[in-house]
């Protein structure tokens, strides 16, 4: 092996952070629509309404069944059959994440919702709240506390799971870093850059989830 | 939607055949690489709750490199990097005569990376055990040793079956990443029928059938474990 080479990747700096903004794009946009597809979805699950509580959980334990990999390929040949033309990798990935980690939200969500104990419950209804006033300033307060380090430890995974779009050629960072190794034959140096650049950014954020976890927990 | 359904091109030898092979690669890499995950990972946990400081500092450093870098990442670098930076005759070896090496490659990043979250539940586990436990065990003259053996592990990992449950239905999901590398696993099968025969839906159908057969499979038989090894007096999962 000759020595490591600095240049390539300076020289494509460029094309590598283009691929690290798409990556936290694709991250941002998925925490949004899986956060508020998974609030809708829990709210389901724990509705009394059986029909609709089995539908949300059928839809949830299916698709956590599945890998990542096969839902990206499913909404990458099942999109363009549905909308009638053509569509971009990019925006078949972009449903695709929504809707898989909508699945797992709706489990952090469920269990931060579950772990309020029943006696807060009874407690605001012995005071005279309705069940809306009980929900929104006893139980969700304490429920958000209990999940927020959850649903950011979930984004960390998610940022990371990103790279797995590789597969139908969306240019995110590991990407944009696969096509620079491959013609300029340095595989060495991009594959350790990309490692490297994630495991700071997930090092730090997860540290920074910790402190918080700390200062927050009830 | 027009798309003419061939459901029995599933069935038609060479495309069965790739199913089958690809679904027996998947199970295969994921119970090697779930053995890889689980001797490490229960040892690297064990080190982390030690009193030691660089054992716990060497246990705290694997977890944070294997759990921060996506496991894509992980394998191009096990694939890719690794062999570069080994001396020579390893080189050689690596590169030219090992059989498989794709399949290899990917069972070793996998069982890797799945070790750092094994680690992460077997450590919970210990830690979740009253300090007395400890205590008491060491108050009765056994070493170190003897209280990880006879009192702590059991108990540690009694707790933690339904998280290492989840982490084994990961690893068996991960294991479709292996196609990233020329694995020919159940997700690259179905993904060789689409591109011989034009059909998507039918074989992506079959792939998303066996997983999720797989898993259910899993958890259920897991469940009957769970019952099994239930620790008396603890709550355990309300089922």
């Amino acid at each position: 092996m000759s020595g490591f080479d600095w240049n390539v990747i300076l020289n494509n700096r460029g094309l590598l952070l283009q691929g690290l903004a798409v990556s936290f794009q694709l991250t941002l946009v998925a925490i949004a629509g899986g956060m508020a597809l998974g609030t809708v979805l829990a709210m389901c699950r724990l509705s009394r309404f059986r029909p609709l509580a089995i539908a949300a959980g059928s839809y949830v334990n299916f698709l956590r069944s599945l890998p990542l990999i096969l839902v990206i390929f499913w909404f990458y040949i099942l999109t363009p059959q549905i909308v009638g033309h053509p569509i971009d990798a990019y925006s078949s990935v972009l449903i695709a994440f929504t809707l898989f980690e909508a699945a797992y939200y709706c489990e952090i969500i469920r269990a931060g919702i579950a772990s309020v104990k029943a006696g807060q419950v009874n407690a605001g209804l012995a005071l005279g709240f309705g069940q809306f006033h009980v929900m929104r300033y006893v139980v969700l307060p304490q429920a958000f506390r209990n999940m927020l380090p959850v649903l950011l430890t979930q984004a960390i995974i998610m940022f990371q799971d990103t790279s797995i779009v590789y597969v139908v050629g969306v240019r995110d960072f590991l990407t944009a870093a696969d096509v620079v190794a491959n013609s300029n034959n340095r595989p060495v140096e991009l594959y350790s850059v990309v490692a490297v650049t994630f495991l700071v950014i997930c090092f730090t954020a997860s540290r920074l989830v910790g402190r918080l976890q700390r200062k927050y927990a009830l | 939607m027009n798309y003419s359904w061939d459901w029995g091109l599933l069935f038609r030898s060479p495309h069965i055949g790739w199913i089958a092979q690809g679904f027996v690669t998947t199970i295969e890499m994921a119970v090697l690489a779930w053995c890889i995950a689980m001797t490490l990972g229960s040892l690297i946990g064990t080190l982390r709750t030690l009193d030691n400081p660089i054992a716990k500092r060497i246990g705290t450093l694997y977890v944070e490199i294997f759990r921060n870098v996506p496991l894509l990442a992980q394998l191009f670098l096990w694939y890719y990097v690794i062999p570069e930076l080994l001396p020579a005759s390893a080189q050689k070896f690596v590169k030219r005569d090992m059989a498989d090496p794709q399949f290899w490659t990917s069972v070793v990043g996998l069982g890797c990376y799945t070790a750092a979250r094994v680690a992460e539940q077997v450590r919970s586990g210990i830690q979740s055990i009253p300090r007395g436990q400890r205590s008491a065990a060491l108050a009765m003259g056994f070493s170190t040793a003897q209280v990880y053996r006879y009192v702590l592990l059991p108990i540690g990992f009694r707790t933690v079956i339904p998280s290492l449950t989840n982490d084994f239905l990961g690893v068996f999901k991960n294991s479709s990443l292996a196609l990233t590398l020329g694995v020919m696993e159940l997700t690259a099968a179905a993904r060789q029928i689409e591109e011989y025969t034009f059909h998507s839906f039918e074989p992506f159908a079959a792939a998303t059938v066996l997983y999720s057969c797989v898993t259910l499979l899993v958890i259920s038989l897991m469940r009957v474990v769970e019952r099994r090894t239930r620790i008396a007096g603890n709550v355990g999962t309300a089922r």
